[in-house]
């Protein structure tokens, strides 16, 4: 078991025939990800090539899930149509099945496309919303696995550590941590850094507490908002399996948006002083530097008697 | 994106909200004609800068910093007066709560007309990142500093969320209005304002909107007599107008000039200039600077994709910084290859003739191959395994603690 997406998910893509779409299509057929296809509107009826072999595409995600079946979609279409593709999926998975996971990659979508798609897929609860602005989510396999996003596929292997993050590149670097004193992971999830997104925190937390591979978490969350301190207070509650943060932005200036959209302390609100803080309050064992990750992840599994 | 207030209050005026008679002026001739053509007894000589506190806040000379007047918002009551005030505001430089000493040099004015006001309240909508929706808070308190209320009084506070499927309702509107203890005209005038300012959030995808004072007068009308108005950056490519409320010389240039190659820069106080890809790898290398013992010069997020020619742009960027006197560069390669790269950090250090240290830490997608080029150039790059081993580098390289 991992989180949401089994190692043989069947995954479409969205904007499958664009440039992005396709780039990373191709990479995750590469990586063992089972692609059944993709949706491009006025497209229907075409086929592209991924690592040397056609895959259809459909005109809507409502004929491409009920010819495929397919667990999941990721979204690579440019940032003025990303809010409605996001709604055209979940729309389709709950209609079609009553079920799938949404992962959406595109990043610079005007917040409130992002308050109303977030809306909509909240009233279809079997629907699932990864992102936006975000690396997506992987389940590493014993061989190959499923990659649906952007993160480089072979700094991975399968294991028994949950990751959850709002950065891309830091995730990679919390992978490379793991890896580093001989851990896999079981999921990867990457949440997205806009202010306004799906899944959060908690989710990833109540799942990752819930799975039988996961036996600790790491948890990378940056300035801005205060979904970390929510998720320390709910992790204190709820979670028993040991937990890893880090938070990025301990020196960004107020007022100031770093990079992401969500990355602003405004009000003197969101600080990293104060995430780190709500995380030691929760018992969450901090790393101040990201190298550091996989000496206090160590550390952590044997307090746990797991190493 | 900010706009400065005297846009503010012509978008809503545009958009149904009742404000006061004004008129944006450069000069203290317009200013003077401004007075005349209101033909109000009292006007409010405003300065108009994108920071807060400006009622507060102190004017100097920006050459020889010497005090010029207290106050960047005043009352007129004169002719004379509208003089006096704008020549003093126009062109010095006004220090506020929220310009940090440097202050911002005023350039624009916006003479209103007076108003005579019964109560002062405090109106914002914004988007909720918690319950991820519109919100929409006033306050009986206004002209206050909204933090203070927030911190001392927090039950002087109203807040309604608005569900983005069924749009500001009636009652809500009401409620709220009720909850400030209006009542009769008072509140149908609130009522009304209130539906059409949340139209004007929606339709032109506002970050922000935050009236404080909002006031009510002898006539029971309500009134925005201030307008602090941000746009949500994303949603530029449907307001083809932004272009022109962009204040450039409100931001700054280099910021500007990063945006347009598509890089996010943010310069800082310190004196290690740092090159990274992701924003929240790049925010962690700064923190970890910081750590073992040095400052950052910057943020810089080269994206995922970045090319030869992108690397090349952030070096000279962060070069122009003349407090610089080391660089980190920080790569995770995941669609960026590290081969790719470690060519671009060579071309362009040899391109800038670069003479400050240069710590390189490459790591993912093809990283043995980018090692190998740097290894094989002729250029003095320190290469680094890890962010640590990278940051105690640069940090004693250019003679700090670590």
């Amino acid at each position: 078991m991992a989180i949401w997406i089994e190692e043989d998910a069947k995954v479409l893509v969205q904007g499958i025939t664009g440039k992005q779409g396709h780039f990373h299509a191709d990479k995750m057929v590469e990586y063992g990800t089972n692609i059944v296809g993709g949706c491009t509107p006025g497209k229907g009826g075409q086929t592209v090539e991924l690592q040397g072999k056609d895959f259809p595409v459909w005109d809507s995600m409502r004929e491409a899930i009920a010819a495929t079946d397919a667990d999941a979609t990721v979204i690579y279409v440019p940032p003025p149509f990303a809010g409605e593709a996001i709604m055209e999926a979940a729309e389709a998975f709950d209609s079609v099945k009553g079920e799938g996971v949404v992962v959406c990659i595109t990043e610079g979508i005007p917040t409130l496309d992002m308050v109303k798609a977030v809306s909509y897929v909240y009233n279809r609860p079997g629907v699932r919303l990864i992102g936006p602005n975000c690396p997506g989510i992987i389940t590493p396999g014993e061989n190959g696995g499923a990659k649906i996003g952007i993160m480089p596929g072979h700094i991975h292997a399968k294991g028994r550590i949950g990751i959850v993050s709002k950065s891309g590149t830091l995730t990679y670097e919390a992978v490379a941590q793991t890896m580093s004193i001989g851990e896999g992971q079981s999921t990867c999830v990457g949440i997205g850094g806009d202010p306004v997104n799906g899944t959060g925190f908690i989710d990833c937390l109540a799942a990752f507490e819930a799975d039988e591979q996961t036996e600790a978490i790491v948890m990378i969350g940056e300035i801005g908002g205060n979904a970390e301190q929510e998720a320390a207070a709910w992790a204190a509650e709820n979670v028993t399996k040991p937990i890893v943060g880090f938070v990025a932005g301990a020196t960004a200036p107020p007022g100031k948006r770093m990079g992401h959209a969500g990355a602003i302390i405004s009000g003197g609100k969101g600080t990293a002083e104060e995430k780190f803080a709500a995380f030691e309050a929760a018992g969450i064992a901090c790393a101040k530097d990201p190298s550091e990750l996989g000496a206090v992840l160590l550390e952590s599994l044997k307090k746990a008697g797991l190493r | 994106m900010n706009i400065h207030e005297y846009q503010g209050k012509a978008l809503l005026k545009a958009n149904g909200v009742p404000v006061l008679e004004g008129v944006h002026c450069t000069s203290v001739e317009q200013a003077l004609a401004a007075y005349d053509k209101l033909n109000s007894k009292v006007v409010a000589v405003k300065s108009q800068i994108h920071a807060g506190g400006r009622g507060k806040g102190t004017l100097f000379n920006p050459e020889t910093r010497e005090h010029v007047m207290d106050g960047g918002v005043k009352i007129a009551f004169s002719k004379d007066e509208v003089e006096k005030y704008s020549s003093h505001i126009l062109g010095n430089l006004l220090v506020t709560i929220q310009t940090g000493d440097e202050g911002k040099v005023v350039n624009n004015l916006y003479i209103e007309s007076g108003c005579e006001i019964e109560h002062e309240y405090y109106l914002a909508l914004l988007v909720d990142r918690d319950n991820k929706s519109v919100l929409i808070m006033a306050s009986t308190e206004g002209g206050m500093d909204i933090e203070d209320v927030a911190h001392n009084t927090p039950e002087l506070i109203h807040k309604i969320s608005v569900d983005p499927n069924s749009g500001l309702l009636g009652f809500q509107k009401r409620d709220l209005g009720m909850a400030l203890g209006l009542s009769g005209a008072a509140l149908k005038s609130f009522f009304k304002m209130l539906g059409k300012m949340y139209d004007m959030f929606v339709s032109n995808d506002c970050a922000m909107v935050e009236i404080n004072p909002l006031v009510k007068n002898k006539n029971d009308e309500i009134i925005a007599l201030d307008a602090k108005i941000s746009f949500d950056e994303n949603a530029e490519f449907r307001h083809k107008n932004w272009d022109e409320l962009r204040d450039l010389s409100e931001e700054e240039d280099v910021e500007i000039r990063a945006k347009e190659t598509g890089l996010s820069y943010v310069k800082l106080d310190g004196n290690i200039g740092c090159l990274v890809n992701g924003a929240g790898l790049a925010m962690a290398t700064m923190d970890v600077i910081k750590l073992y013992g040095g400052e950052p010069a910057n943020f810089l997020d080269v994206g995922g994709g970045a090319n030869e020619e992108q690397v090349k742009t952030a070096f000279s960027i962060i070069l122009e910084d003349p407090n610089v006197k080391g660089i980190l560069v920080n790569i995770f390669g995941g669609i960026m290859r590290c081969d790719i790269i470690a060519r671009g950090v060579i071309a362009a250090t040899e391109a800038l003739s670069l003479d400050v240290p240069l710590v390189v830490r490459l790591a993912g997608t093809n990283v043995d191959e980018g090692k190998a080029i740097l290894a094989a150039s002729s250029l003095n790059i320190h290469p680094a395994d890890d962010l640590a081993e990278g940051a105690k580098k640069i940090v004693s390289l250019i003679g700090g603690e670590a």
